[in-house]
């Protein structure tokens, strides 16, 4: 049987354009050379290290990945990093105080059970608060807050207790 | 990383960028990329360069004038989603929107992007198509504008010229007194369409505007529909055999959503649906 010959590793060449990226991510100034290839979700988790946003299907359908770009929620898979010269981007690591102690929105996920393997609740978390702090009234019906989640996939807990997280969050932030 | 490789650009004025894209047979605008990611991710697409418009002066806003309503290529759907003065202009962008995908997908991705990604089973393809709008193509050659008909050939083919970039679309605005109404059909919120349809009944002039997507591989008005209610008027006899002439629209094949007969049966009863609704809203 010809099992093969064991041949060197080829040099890695990489041709990939490089080119300058200016934001702000979570408040800090960030300035980095990356490939112009590169999604900001790859250069969120592996060129600042904030594995906090995770990446579940990068192709947009599932939400995991979904970070506030410039005050608006957005896909950071379906965005390059170079498409976000110049924008202010918010990580779910901006979310809790310094001290830990956790966002009120965060506690009613806690409160409420709304996670359960925890993939998807980055995602979630940056989209609802994203509405949260929207100008915009949001609709707090059972309706309008399954629309609200519809971009954003779980497939642990039925969606019952985020909904209920979502409720328990809007409450307390208006009594504060 | 999953895109294949590219050459970016970013040009700051729109005579760069279609310079750009002259210069390169294989090149691709990035507007918000919601749907030239993905391609990308998957590598369905890979373009030897991108021109990335975003930083192109003049290429933002929305405007309302002379009976239209100018979307220029760097608006996303979020903004002309919101949009008041669109939204008194015609309402039924607003209710079409509601539809395209998720509002996170809605806050980066653009209309104009999405009209030249030109996906057969998009809304906004065809709300251009329903409201008689067009397209204002900016190339080497000069600028020309495109109407909706005559814009969208087959699936993600459009005749655009390859050196050309679409600054604007043009909606028209609803007439005084008309009605509009959306269906949509799909399994699941922010889907693609299996089938919608698009609807605007004016009684002061009789005028019936009937277009659908999702059905064939481009969207389509639905003359022979439209014809059958100017002629018959809004009553149930005539609305049910314009649908039932609609079905003749439907060439989709089988696929793992529908077969052809249930989108044909589908659209039967979306036609029917949206103009009865449209009727209700006519002043």
């Amino acid at each position: 049987m010809n099992r093969g010959t064991i041949r060197p590793k080829p040099q890695a060449i990489s041709i990939d354009p490089k080119v300058a990226v200016n934001l702000s991510v979570n408040g800090e100034t960030v300035s980095a050379e990356v490939s112009v290839r590169m999604l900001l979700s790859d250069f969120l988790r592996h060129e600042l290290g904030l594995t906090g946003t995770h990446v579940g299907c990068e192709h947009g359908v599932c939400g995991a990945c979904t970070v506030i770009i410039d005050g608006v929620a957005a896909r950071s898979c379906l965005t390059f990093a170079v498409q976000a010269e110049g924008t202010n981007v918010r990580t779910i690591e901006s979310v809790a105080d310094d001290d830990g102690s956790l966002h009120p929105l965060q506690e009613a996920f806690r409160n409420c059970h709304a996670l359960q393997c925890g993939y998807c609740t980055p995602g979630m978390i940056m989209n609802i608060l994203s509405n949260l702090e929207s100008d915009m009234p949001m609709d707090l019906s059972e309706e309008g807050i399954r629309v609200m989640l519809s971009g954003n996939l779980c497939r642990c807990t039925g969606y019952q207790n985020i909904v209920a997280a979502v409720r328990q969050a809007a409450d307390a932030l208006a009594s504060r | 990383m999953k895109p294949p490789l590219f050459e970016y650009r970013a040009p700051r004025s729109l005579k760069d960028a279609i310079a750009l894209l002259a210069g390169d047979s294989g090149a691709m605008v990035l507007a918000g990329g919601q749907s030239l990611i993905p391609a990308l991710n998957m590598r369905l697409a890979s373009p030897s360069r991108l021109v990335d418009i975003q930083h192109i002066e003049g290429l933002k806003g929305i405007s309302v004038q002379d009976g239209r309503i100018v979307v220029k290529a760097m608006t996303r759907h979020r903004q002309l989603e919101l949009s008041e003065a669109a939204h008194r202009a015609n309402p039924l962008i607003r209710e079409a929107m509601a539809h395209v995908a998720h509002v996170p997908i809605r806050n980066r991705g653009t209309v104009v992007g999405s009209l030249c990604h030109a996906d057969a089973a998009a809304e906004m393809p065809m709300v251009l198509l329903a409201t008689d709008g067009s397209v204002v193509a900016e190339g080497p050659r000069g600028r020309r504008e495109i109407a909706a008909e005559d814009f969208f050939q087959f699936h993600m083919t459009t005749t655009r010229e390859p050196d050309e970039i679409i600054t604007e679309a043009r909606f028209s605005v609803l007439p005084a007194g008309a009605g509009w109404a959306f269906e949509e059909f799909t399994r699941r919120h922010g889907d693609y369409a299996i089938a919608a349809v698009a609807a605007i009944v004016d009684r002061t002039s009789g005028h019936v505007s009937l277009a659908a997507c999702g059905i064939s591989s481009r969207p389509v008005r639905l003359r022979q529909s439209e014809e059958i209610i100017a002629k018959g008027g809004l009553v149930p006899d005539v609305l049910k055999a314009a649908g039932e002439a609609a079905k003749e629209a439907v060439t989709a094949p089988d696929d793992m959503h529908a077969s052809t007969d249930y989108r044909r049966h589908l659209l039967a009863g979306l036609v029917r649906r949206a103009v009865e609704k449209a009727a209700s809203r006519t002043k």
